[in-house]
């Protein structure tokens, strides 16, 4: 255990009822709301915990590792007084914790006496900065016409045993700050990488710790770790403790941070555990009502501010139960970010990788990081161009299906064409393939090019003079 | 300062009880804690009061004191609003981040409104006069154009016994004093006014002028009031956001207040920069100039978030007051919902549907009541519109919110997810969507343009319901099964779709479309499928008309001829002429 910066503390010996990971303790005067408590046992062991309701003579408490063990009159309880505190250093980098932000590598406690409260406070939205830089991830479907932007929060919405990892592990691999088309090649500045997992399988934080460590950022990662086996309630302080340390190594060590976190679907669980044994009155799916404005309280902390060079961009990951996007979880994230990329079971099962779902995907901060001094002028109109047309491409399909192919216009049977090439040239690239961003236009317009320049109307006819490639002869 | 009036006996998240309830008044403002933060008194019972809290409560303690003040939650109304940036309730953001740096820290207490800067101060009456509540008693240049009106408290009458004269004055400086009975009371700029009550006027008047947005598929096709109210429910990611960005610039009110309620701090901070470099069409000023912004974000403290809402139509009521037309933007009013559900909650209130407090109806039914066209105390007319966006979860609008609201506005932009899924933006459904006020605000157009705008209208209507219908057909046996007069119906939608309803926010020419411009579009597609018609009954294949060059000029007149180029639209028409008049005389022999 990592100490707290307040020391002692009223204690309490015995408490009134327990139920799941929740205490009642009585005889406690003039607790604070969500001061930390530490708990422990008949045994001596000691656990952790935080005040979620005070009353007279009475605080409810959360046991992070829940309450298995503990009894109604051994248990003795000491309130320390203050808020979960974490230690902040920039030596963090490099270095494992648990979900608690206790180091589990073996090595020391992080040398520092900074710490930081993990609720951390709003941003002032006076003092932000919009993001207008984007992340060249090397990435089509999130180059091209997703595009991410340092400060931006961008969650990946998957299913169950989807290749998301792989996806978040690419992203981390091959992200750099993005540059001008056309502009020459640059040392790209690299970023500092926090990792959170919830109720993840150990094999998953493995990938992730070897998949770091082959391309050589391991020294570059600080991993913050509540595996499956590990207590749920926990989960509620992991993505928390990770933002802490993000917000101090962004904000006062004018680091670039690249924030992981994975499966918030877990963390979701964990919450909505906590609120139904509290017997609070549940919103939808039993998920308590204030679920919007908790997960708005970690997203929230993304982004850039004007009194450093540094900046937050989050990738949350969350596996859609039954790959239901209105599900509570990814809905309320979805009404959070900044947009979000969404992977698709059917291009999945098509062999395509990443099998990212291009029409229910989404980058709303795209269109202030790209065009003309940004990537190129008509990336743009060219992605919106993209886009129309693989929407097009669907209505199709869906025709094709009733009347056959053969019954369909020339026009349509073009539609078809492309939609099949845009899926396998563009959509699909290599888990090791990093395109340019002139590489992703080049391939966009040599798509676009299969489609008569009459369907074009989203670029402009000076762009289809300049790129268009195709040998239309109708107009 | 103020006096103790009790002690916290629980915490729960933003709410506090505490005893002392026979000290303070039902909705006191009061302050908690050591900290003295902000808190507002919304129940009394035995001993105990309920407060919601407008800071983060973390590390506050049972046993800890509560100040009253004596108050009611209020806002405070004077010159110096317009370019302000506010929490929800009322604390400028900008001296928050100078005293406090980056983050927002607690217990912060600053004026709303400056009490140094001085104003230009103008009477427009003079000693003896009888005035009476809302009274114009001068008037204050509070940007380079816009004149502040300088009100009496509208609670207040009397003579008046002096009156400053011209010169220049800050908010607290005595500009009159009056006489009211035996009394005589001082007056200033400033007044406060509680924020849960509307503000009086004279006279509802009739909404029939539109409020002009320069956004096609609303002024063409589901156009709102001035002193209307309009919902726009939408699934995330479908451009309620962006469509109340679009009207913030561009609509023809006087004023703008925007509240950003439990949404995104980079999207308030987009508003702030942007602002202050878009230049106004009507003034020649930057459109940050008429507007005022509250911003409390999806983590700033949830109490306030329930209050930003009262705050920002208290300050858009104050406009009106004076004479202004004013549009409200509440982005989006499912997270104010969620907020009296939390506080609700915590007090373990019985819930009604999905959570929601049985009183949900009745608090959306008074906020947008206090939209409205109305006859002022002083003679003047003014308006409040208000458009709120709705946020249904999973996109289902059958929850209580849209349902609610729904009962309360009189026009409704339906954002659809297939549409923002396809690109078409605004993703403004036009078959799921309404207006209420077509009628009334038809005769404003003829006057204005000349021309029959509601026939025109209503004839495009009548083509994009064909068309749904017809699409139903075309999914089940190809295009090729259609006559050719019904697929000439789905070459014209097709440009209405992508020529008019369509328009990008983000491009400089489309994202404002002028009354006229977007008259003559619409004129212009409906004769191009009179004449398109005709040569398909003389038996012409569809697919000439379709590959005509004039279809792809009109789908890019919009990007493509300025609102100051509507001699363009005459080209266009001619090219029409040329082209199908061509096919007409082939075909009609
Ligand atoms: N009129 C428009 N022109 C161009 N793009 C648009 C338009 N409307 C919406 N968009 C696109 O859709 C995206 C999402 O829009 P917006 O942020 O307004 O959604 P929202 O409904 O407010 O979502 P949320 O509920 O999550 O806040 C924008 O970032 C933009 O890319
Ligand atoms: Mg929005």
């Amino acid at each position: 255990m990592s100490e707290v910066t307040v020391q002692g503390g009223q204690e309490v010996v015995g408490v009134g009822r327990i139920e799941g990971p929740i205490l009642v303790v009585e005889g406690a005067a003039n607790v604070r709301y969500d001061e930390v408590v530490e708990i422990q046992d008949t045994r001596g062991q000691l656990r952790r915990g935080r005040v979620l309701e005070v009353g007279e003579g009475y605080a409810v408490v959360q046991v992070f590792a829940g309450s298995t063990g503990l009894s109604i009159d051994g248990t003795r309880v000491r309130f320390l007084g203050s808020t979960l505190h974490i230690p902040v250093a920039e030596e963090m980098l490099g270095r494992i914790f648990d979900g608690l932000g206790n180091p589990i590598d073996g090595g020391p406690e992080p040398l520092t006496d900074r710490y930081a409260d993990v609720n951390g406070q709003p941003i002032n939205p006076t003092a932000r900065i919009y993001p207008r830089d984007y992340i060249q991830t090397g990435i089509s479907t999130i180059d091209g016409v997703n595009t991410l932007l340092r400060g931006q929060k961008l969650p990946l919405f998957s299913g169950a045993g989807l290749p998301h990892d792989q996806l978040a592990a690419q992203i981390v691999r091959q992200a750099t700050l993005g540059k001008v088309a056309g502009a020459p090649p640059t040392e790209g500045e690299e970023f500092a990488i926090v990792f959170a997992a919830m109720g993840v399988k150990n094999d998953v934080a493995d990938y992730f710790r070897r998949s770091f460590t082959e391309s050589g950022a391991l020294t570059r990662v600080a991993m913050f770790l509540n595996l499956a086996d590990d207590p749920p309630v926990e989960r509620i302080v992991t993505p928390r403790a990770a933002l802490t340390l993000a917000e101090y190594l962004a904000y006062e060590r004018d680091m670039h941070v690249l924030v992981v976190l994975t499966d918030m679907t877990n963390y979701g669980e964990a919450l909505r555990q906590i609120s139904n044994v509290r017997g609070e009155v549940p919103s939808r799916k039993g998920y308590p009502g204030y679920l919007y404005s908790d997960l708005a309280s970690m997203y929230e902390r993304t982004g850039r501010i004007r009194t450093s060079k540094g900046s937050i961009t989050q990738i949350p990951i969350l596996t859609m139960p039954n790959d239901d996007i209105t599900h509570p979880m990814p809905d309320l994230t979805g009404y959070i970010t900044e947009g979000q990329i969404v992977l698709g079971r059917e291009l999945y099962f098509a062999g395509i990788y990443p099998p990212v779902a291009v029409l229910p995907s989404l980058s709303r901060l795209m269109k202030d990081g790209i065009g003309k001094n940004r990537t190129r002028d008509d990336h743009p109109r060219w992605g919106a161009q993209l886009y129309a047309a693989y929407a097009k491409t669907q209505d199709v399909r869906a025709l094709a299906s009733v009347i056959g192919e053969e019954e369909l216009s020339d026009v349509d049977q073009k539609y078809l064409k492309f939609g099949r090439a845009f899926e396998r040239e563009f959509v699909n690239q290599s888990f090791t393939e990093n395109r340019t961003i002139e590489r992703t236009l080049e391939i966009g317009w040599k798509l676009l090019s299969m489609l008569p320049k009459k369907e074009l109307t989203r670029v402009t006819l000076d762009e289809i003079a300049q790129y268009y490639k195709g040998d239309d002869a109708a107009n | 300062m103020s006096d103790q009036v009790g002690t916290i006996t629980w915490i729960s998240g933003p709410v506090v009880r505490a005893r002392g309830s026979r000290n303070v008044g039902m909705l006191e403002l009061v302050e908690v804690g050591e900290d003295r933060l902000v808190g507002e008194v919304i129940g009394l019972k035995g001993d105990q009061m309920t407060i919601q809290v407008y800071e983060e409560t973390a590390g506050m303690q049972t046993g800890a004191p509560i100040y009253g003040t004596g108050l009611p939650l209020s806002v405070e109304l004077a010159p110096g609003l317009i370019q302000s940036i506010y929490d929800g309730v009322q604390r400028p953001l900008p001296l928050i981040e100078q005293a406090m740096g980056s983050f927002i820290n607690r217990g912060a207490h600053f004026d709303s409104i400056s009490r140094e800067k001085k104003w230009k101060f103008t009477p427009k009456v003079k000693a003896g006069d009888e005035v009476r509540g809302g009274a114009i008693l001068g008037v204050a240049m509070e940007t380079d154009t816009f004149e502040h009106r300088v009100m009496l408290n509208p609670d207040d009458s009397g003579t008046i016994t002096w009156v400053a004269p011209a010169g220049d004055y800050t908010v607290i400086d005595p500009i009159a004093k009056l006489k009211m009975g035996r009394e005589e009371k001082t007056i200033a700029m400033l007044q406060r006014w509680p924020v849960r009550r509307a503000r009086p006027f004279t006279n509802r008047r009739p909404a029939n002028i539109p409020l002009i947005t320069g956004q096609r598929i609303l002024d063409t096709f589901f156009p709102v009031a001035k002193g209307g109210a309009a919902g726009i429910p939408g699934p995330f990611g479908s451009g309620k956001t962006v469509t109340q960005h679009s009207i913030a610039k561009w609509a023809d009110a006087e004023i703008i207040v925007y509240i950003g309620c439990g949404e995104r701090g980079n999207e308030m901070t987009e508003v702030l920069q942007e602002f202050p470099h878009l230049i106004d069409p009507r003034t020649g000023r930057p459109l940050m100039e008429r507007t005022v912004l509250i911003a409390n974000t999806s983590n700033m403290p949830v109490a306030a978030r329930e209050a930003s809402i009262y705050t920002g139509i208290t300050i858009a009521e104050y406009y009106r007051d004076m004479g202004y037309h004013v549009a409200l933007m509440a982005d989006s009013t499912s997270r104010w919902a969620e907020a009296l559900r939390e506080v609700s909650g915590r007090l373990e209130e019985m819930p009604a549907e999905e959570g929601y407090p049985a009183y949900l109806a009745g608090r959306l039914a008074e906020f947008y009541e206090r939209a409205g066209y109305v006859d002022n105390l002083n003679g003047t007319q003014g308006s409040v519109s208000i458009v709120g966006a709705v946020s249904p979860p999973g996109g289902d609008f059958s929850e209580p919110v849209t349902q609610h609201t729904k009962r309360f506005i009189r026009c409704f932009w339906a954002l659809d997810k297939s549409l923002a899924s396809a690109r078409h933006f605004p993703a403004i459904n036009w078959l799921d969507s309404y207006s209420e006020y077509l009628e009334d605000v038809g005769n404003w157009w003829r006057e204005k343009t000349g021309k029959d705008w509601l026939a025109m209208r209503n004839r495009a209507m009548e083509l994009l319901s064909e068309e749904s219908r017809l699409s139903q057909i075309v999914k089940l046996v190809g295009p090729d099964a259609l006559p050719y007069a019904e697929r000439m119906v789905l070459e014209t939608t097709r440009l209405i779709r992508e020529g008019l309803l369509q328009q990008n926010a983000t491009e400089a020419v489309d994202a404002f479309s002028s009354v006229e411009k977007q008259i003559r579009m619409l004129e212009l597609v409906l004769y191009f499928h009179e004449r398109g018609m005709a040569i398909v009954k003389h038996g012409a294949p569809i697919h000439l008309i379709h590959d005509l060059p004039v279809v792809d000029t009109i789908i890019r007149a919009k990007s493509a001829v300025t609102n100051e180029e509507m001699h363009k639209f005459d080209d266009i028409q001619k090219q029409i002429d040329q082209q199908m008049g061509q096919l007409d005389a082939e075909y009609r022999s």
